[in-house]
């Protein structure tokens, strides 16, 4: 988390993290994992929404409005807080939804979709074709036809694809890229669920066959520029929550290396294991600082914004499962049980660290801002 | 140092820089960067640093966070963050940050009594007089304070004796910080004197050492019977642990780059220092023709995130420090950061360079460099205090766990196994 929070920005995260630690402790989260379709109560993601959660990317004249002046750091808080808790639900997507919306949407566009979002009350879900170099496995077709466009071929994995009322699929149109309002309800798209690695998310697979919208369901305006505005925004969200779950478990891990003895010793005693604590702490360390960092310039639109966000998504998705597996070792045997937490975090360390663009997909987007190659 | 209120506007400031520096300072010649020509001066004598510096003394752009009365400017680190970017495509004397400019000066600011400061700290920031720190022995690598290199005190003079290993460029410099054993009877770390010394005078014998990949920049002292006048102790008798305490810190701080008192952009395989994207590796894999090569684009783009990531955790631990979350010893997680990363760069300049690192033509200089650097990869784990005592310090200060075992603890110095 950053360092240097203002009154506001800390009772905003504060009340966040007081709810989840009352409504959802880790037994919750587990329970609901089963118990509800969805992994969560609609009227539990209504009343967090009450707090601010989809606010933080929404302008004040949208019904939105941040704490800081900087959504996106505001926001990461919470990512964070959803990390190191596991909450359920879907932060990411609706927040990215929504933030297309206030930025880019039509007053129709926005009428139609954003206060059930803020409100908490509707969710919607994002897209991602090839054609950007970061996102899914995909298919996609976007074509056009007459003042209509028409969307083929599939999707996959995409987060809350069985409840989200409306998609956002980015795509490319002959390789000019092009985001898209599709209704769940439209015809010809079906919608497949998976099974995840993560027990508290859910995702699904859509396909669509010759779905045909009209042209208003475009987002008008530059839709690469778009879409790369909104995967920085959806990178910060991420690598906030991959470090905080890295620094949770090192945190209850190092507590457990001092209760925990060997041969009459603390295991926090033996300098191996000392050493490998060192390291781990300066990985989560130097993960932390490069979320803060790119979440400060992601929010401010600074001149290395993308840059930092495609840094921090490949510094912290790297670390994370490997971070979680060495928490693994040091607290032994019993963390490897279905019992244990570790495996909650670590499942969705994983499958955060392969949505909107894996550390490969990031740094292959690095090397071009540096200058490789042409 | 004055309040912010106080100092010059940071954009006055730059635009005074600006044009100062186009006035008096001399370009670097293309495709050349300080590191380069630094390496050519360290061969030589100093005198091209000595020189730059002293010209940025007299135009008021030296020791820009010293203390005015000392002869700095008493400006603040954003101050000298903006001379530096200003200053990039300038030649600089960078050979002088290390140890000179950001060990050696702040801790003498800190630890030295007025008279000194006065005498000493001037000269310090006009580069008139250059200064190295005599720490490491020959027969104790981490474990600074078993040292054994001895003082002993007839009235005002001390006598030296005993041998000093790895200061860089003392051959060229003209004071030393050292630190000498003058209490036998007491346990290690209570028992040791920091001096200020001079190098060049009878008794002291200066070494040059070569190393692997062939700079001669390192050098072995030995001290015979070097007479030091007591006015040149620094701090109390007996306790220099506190002073040498905030050498380490200091010399912490310098090598993660974090140090305030660092003054122009060092360029270089370790570490672009400055906050801009380092263009280094990927010129260089666009001058193999590895520019689209898909591994190469991973690899490079890994080295440019260690980088990014090393900045921004110095600036958090240095948060982190100044608002008393942890311990100024978390410096070491930098120094572990900035170690691991300078191996996996070296490792990802070798990849890049496949065959070409074993045999090259003569006319190459950079292939040649580069190649030779590999042979000393784990230099930047071990100078400044090996990676493994890193470890220590961040498990056992930083995160509370039980300190090692020590045989030395609570012992008379003098009953102490040494080498």
């Amino acid at each position: 988390m950053d360092l240097q929070l203002s009154e506001d920005q800390e009772l905003f995260w504060e009340t966040t993290s007081k709810f989840l630690e009352s409504t959802c402790p880790l037994t919750t989260v587990r329970e609901w994992a089963t118990s509800e379709p969805a992994g969560f109560p609609r009227s539990w993601w209504s009343q967090g929404a009450e707090l601010g959660w989809i606010s933080m990317l929404v302008a004040d004249e949208h019904g939105g409005g941040n704490v800081s002046g900087n959504g996106v750091a505001d926001l990461a808080l919470i990512s964070e807080e959803f990390g190191r808790k596991d909450a359920p639900g879907p932060l990411v997507p609706v927040s990215i939804v929504a933030a297309a919306l206030s930025r880019y949407g039509s007053d129709a566009q926005r009428a139609q979709w954003l206060d059930g979002l803020v409100a908490g009350e509707s969710f919607a879900s994002w897209a991602i074709g090839r054609h950007f170099g970061l996102g899914a496995t995909s298919t996609l077709q976007v074509t056009r036809s007459g003042d209509s466009i028409v969307l083929n071929g599939t999707l996959s994995p995409v987060e809350a694809s069985d409840i989200a009322g409306v998609f956002l699929v980015s795509g490319d149109i002959e390789g000019v890229g092009v985001n898209v309002l599709v209704p769940a309800d439209s015809s010809g798209l079906s919608i497949q669920e998976l099974t995840s690695i993560d027990l508290v998310r859910r995702f699904g697979t859509l396909t669509f066959d010759n779905v045909t919208l009209g042209a208003e369901s475009i987002l008008a305006g530059d839709g690469d520029e778009q879409f790369f505005a909104l995967a920085d925004i959806a990178a910060v969200l991420q690598s906030a929550a991959l470090a905080g779950m890295v620094d949770l478990w090192l945190g209850l891990t190092i507590e457990y290396a001092f209760d925990r003895h060997s041969f009459g010793r603390p295991l926090a005693s033996y300098q191996a294991l000392k050493h490998r604590f060192a390291q781990l702490k300066t990985s989560t360390e130097a993960a932390l600082a490069t979320s803060v960092a790119a979440a400060e310039a992601v929010g401010l639109g600074a001149p290395r914004a993308s840059e930092f966000a495609s840094v921090a998504k490949a510094y912290t998705g790297d670390l994370a499962a490997k971070g979680l597996h060495e928490c693994v070792q040091l607290n032994g045997g019993i963390a490897t049980t279905w019992d244990h937490d570790l495996h909650l975090h670590l499942r969705r360390a994983v499958q955060d660290t392969a949505l909107y663009g894996t550390p490969e997909e990031h740094r292959e987007r690095l090397a071009q801002i540096i200058g490789m190659g042409n | 140092m004055s309040t912010t209120e106080q100092m010059e506007d940071l954009e006055e400031f730059r635009l005074r820089a600006r044009a100062w520096l186009k006035e008096n300072m001399p370009l670097l010649p293309p495709g050349k960067q300080n590191n380069d020509l630094q390496r050519i001066d360290e061969e030589g004598d100093g005198s091209r640093s000595r020189e730059l510096q002293m010209k940025l003394f007299k135009g008021g752009f030296a020791g820009l966070c010293y203390p005015k009365e000392y002869g700095g400017q008493g400006l603040s680190p954003a101050h000298q963050a903006v001379f530096t970017e200003e200053s990039a495509t300038y030649e600089m004397p960078t050979a002088l940050n290390i140890p000179h400019l950001t060990i050696l000066g702040p801790s003498i600011l800190e630890c030295c009594n007025e008279e000194q400061k006065k005498r000493y700290l001037p000269k310090l920031i006009s580069g008139e007089e250059v200064w190295v720190q005599f720490l490491s022995e020959p027969s104790g690598g981490s474990d600074l304070a078993g040292l054994v290199t001895r003082a002993t005190q007839d009235g005002d003079v001390f006598y030296l004796n005993g041998s000093k290993i790895w200061s860089s460029g003392a051959y060229r410099a003209d004071y030393a910080l050292i630190l000498a054993r003058t209490n036998w009877d007491v346990p290690k770390h209570s028992g040791i004197t920091v001096f200020i010394m001079k190098i060049h005078q009878p008794g002291v014998e200066v070494q040059k050492i070569k190393m692997a990949n062939g700079p001669e920049e390192f050098c072995q002292e030995f001290f015979t019977d070097v007479p030091i006048p007591i006015e040149n102790v620094v701090g109390d008798i007996d306790g220099g642990w506190s002073v040498a305490s905030r050498l380490l810190f200091h010399e912490r701080t310098a090598v993660s780059g974090a140090s305030p008192y660092s003054s122009g952009l060092n360029t270089g395989s370790r570490s672009s220092g400055g906050e801009g994207i380092n263009p280094e590796l990927p010129n260089l894999a666009n001058s193999l023709g590895l520019g689209n090569d898909e591994v190469a684009r991973q690899l490079v783009a890994e080295a440019h995130i260690n980088e990014v990531v090393g900045r921004q955790l110095v600036k958090r631990t240095g948060q982190n420090i100044a608002q008393e979350n942890v311990p100024p010893t978390a410096a070491s997680i930098t120094r572990l950061f900035g170690g691991r990363s300078y191996v996996r760069r070296t490792d990802i300049l070798q990849e890049l360079m496949g065959r070409q690192m074993v045999a090259w033509e003569q006319s190459d200089e950079k292939i040649e460099r580069y190649s030779l650097d590999y042979l000393v990869r784990q230099g930047g784990c071990l100078g400044g205090g090996s990676l493994e005592m890193s470890m220590n310090i961040i498990s056992e200060r930083v995160l509370g766990m039980l300190r090692e075992y020590a045989a030395d603890k609570d012992k008379p110095f003098k009953d102490v196994k040494h080498n």
